[in-house]
């Protein structure tokens, strides 16, 4: 059962790393964008969800009524003010240009917070918890993996039942011809960071809830959604959720053997399986 | 010759250091077809690119109804009214063959186009609209690329290479569609390297030789020792 426990919690804590992992997937499954600054704008939204907590006194599940928008904004103009110009057939300048934002990111969280760890209270929500066939479940937990299914469903159903799912996916295929169908591929890209920050919004607030944050943990954040997203495939989402769930299981079941195995038995995990599938479990098929 | 919509002056065009297109002049008149014809690396493809607003010019303008676009994006020159269909159909190969031509009408321009007359043009396309693109035949395909480029309800419309790589008899199913594509007043300018077909739906013909015009005239008119000097460049 203490093992059935391990992975029945793995599979929830893959819940969040699909959600660190959406949004990574999402860009470069459109604009073969890598952004190394992406677990840091994790970490931001969990600030922005504290500070919305704490001036306008709201729990900090209402606090995403504020922070996803506020984080599309920000997707939005860093795509065009910044990103749209490092574009093109070298990936080294959009990595270069996303390492500094990092940095950036981290220190003016420093700068404005300080290094204090800091936390977001949901009140009864974090310790709630329910019996599911003699495994106690946290309701938190549970509702984190409901929102990554729904969060990435949602992205699902976008890509393929919208004109706006239709422009990303012409766009990912092929810019010049997109542009030809009136696509303003900057305009697109843009949309696609900013729908990928409101997810990131999502991540921020689940982690500022469930564990202690401060203005350094966005480079461990990254690794996790990088390792989610290679393990199900570049691209995509539904691997996304998957590689999410096996890396999560990864780490409790390494857990439950010694404590300290937790981080070290993920990254084993996506390092068997990157060199047994190096495109993925479930790589998105195109061509 | 009725007023031109479309007049290209002086344009020149650069793939780096190699230069593709020599000073240009070129102007297609209102409901015209217009053929283009030339060897391969004549210039006729970066014509159609600079048009389009897929390539920068380096000199030269180019004016749609008075306008000039040549410094414009092909998002903004395709909401003007100027459709490619680009060499190689080039379709989405993640988007169904109906997604395909939904894309085209993104430009949201008035006419008479739209799902169903394109269907009404290819009725193959209607029965495999929810196949993948890609899993189309070479003709079929073609299909898609011309009623992708209709569905913006383009004022001109420019074809590259429409008949390369198809088999003679899906060639032929093409050019029969034209009429009816051109019939309502659209001009069209026609890239081929099929110099029959090119002449056969046109009513002016130019010729590219190493990215200057060797030849201008009436496609009923020119001859072919004509046409073999401006292709080969042979005295």
């Amino acid at each position: 059962m203490e093992w059935l426990n391990a992975v029945v919690q793995g599979t929830l804590l893959g819940g969040l790393y699909a959600l660190f992992a959406a949004g990574l997937s999402l860009i470069f499954g459109v604009m073969r964008l890598v952004n190394i600054a992406h677990g840091d704008l994790i970490v931001m939204a969990a600030y922005l969800g504290l500070t919305a907590t704490v001036v306008l006194g709201i729990h900090p599940l209402v606090a995403l009524i504020v922070v996803i928008p506020a984080m599309a904004g920000i997707g939005y103009v860093l795509q065009r003010g910044i990103l749209n110009r490092t574009l093109g057939d070298d990936l080294l300048p959009p990595l270069l240009v996303t390492f500094g934002l990092s940095v950036i990111i981290q220190n003016a969280l420093l700068e404005g917070y300080t290094a204090d760890p800091q936390k977001m209270n949901a009140g009864a929500l974090e310790t709630a918890s329910l019996s599911v066939g003699g495994l106690s479940l946290g309701i938190l937990p549970v509702l984190t993996f409901a929102v990554a299914v729904a969060v990435i469903a949602g992205l699902q159903w976008m890509f393929y039942h919208t004109a706006l799912g239709r422009a990303f996916r012409a766009v990912s295929d092929n810019q010049d011809i997109a542009q030809l169908m009136g696509l303003n591929k900057r305009h697109i890209f843009g949309l696609a960071m900013a729908l990928a920050l409101a997810v990131t919004a999502i991540a921020g607030i689940f982690l500022g809830i469930r564990t202690s944050f401060d203005p350094s943990i966005g480079g461990g954040r990254l690794i996790f959604g990088f390792e989610a997203v290679i393990i199900g495939g570049l691209g995509n989402l539904w691997g996304t959720l998957a590689g999410g769930v096996i890396l999560g299981v990864a780490q409790t079941v390494g857990a439950k053997i010694d404590p300290g195995w937790q981080v070290l038995s993920g990254h084993i995990a996506f390092l068997l399986i990157l060199a047994v599938r190096p495109q993925g479990l479930f790589p998105r098929v195109s061509g | 010759m009725p007023e031109p919509i479309l007049k290209i002056s002086k344009l020149s065009a650069h793939y780096g250091d190699f230069q593709a297109l020599y000073g240009v002049d070129m102007e297609v008149a209102e409901g015209e077809v217009l053929a283009i014809i030339g060897a391969n690396g004549a210039g006729k493809t970066t014509l159609l690119r600079s048009l389009s607003g897929l390539m920068s010019n380096e000199a030269g303008q180019i004016t749609y109804r008075g306008q000039a676009i040549g410094a414009l994006r092909a998002d903004q020159v395709a909401a003007l009214g100027i459709a490619l269909v680009p060499e190689g159909r080039q379709l989405f190969p993640s988007l169904t063959v109906e997604e395909n031509l939904m894309i085209g009408g993104r430009v949201n321009r008035a006419g008479p186009w739209n799902l169903h007359k394109v269907y009404d043009l290819f009725p193959i396309l209607q029965e495999r609209r929810g196949q993948a693109s890609t899993s189309l035949s070479g003709g079929q395909q073609q299909m898609v690329a011309i009623g992708r480029a209709l569905m913006s309800n383009p004022d001109l419309i420019l074809f590259d290479e429409i008949s390369l790589g198809l088999a003679p008899i899906i060639i032929k199913d093409i050019y029969a569609a034209l009429p009816g594509i051109v019939g309502g007043g659209m001009s069209a300018v026609i890239v081929e390297q099929d110099i029959t077909k090119a002449l056969s739906v046109s009513s002016r013909v130019y010729c590219l030789q190493e990215g200057r015009v060797s030849l201008e005239g009436g496609s009923a008119t020119v001859s072919r020792e004509e046409i073999s000097r401006a292709y080969f460049g042979i005295a």
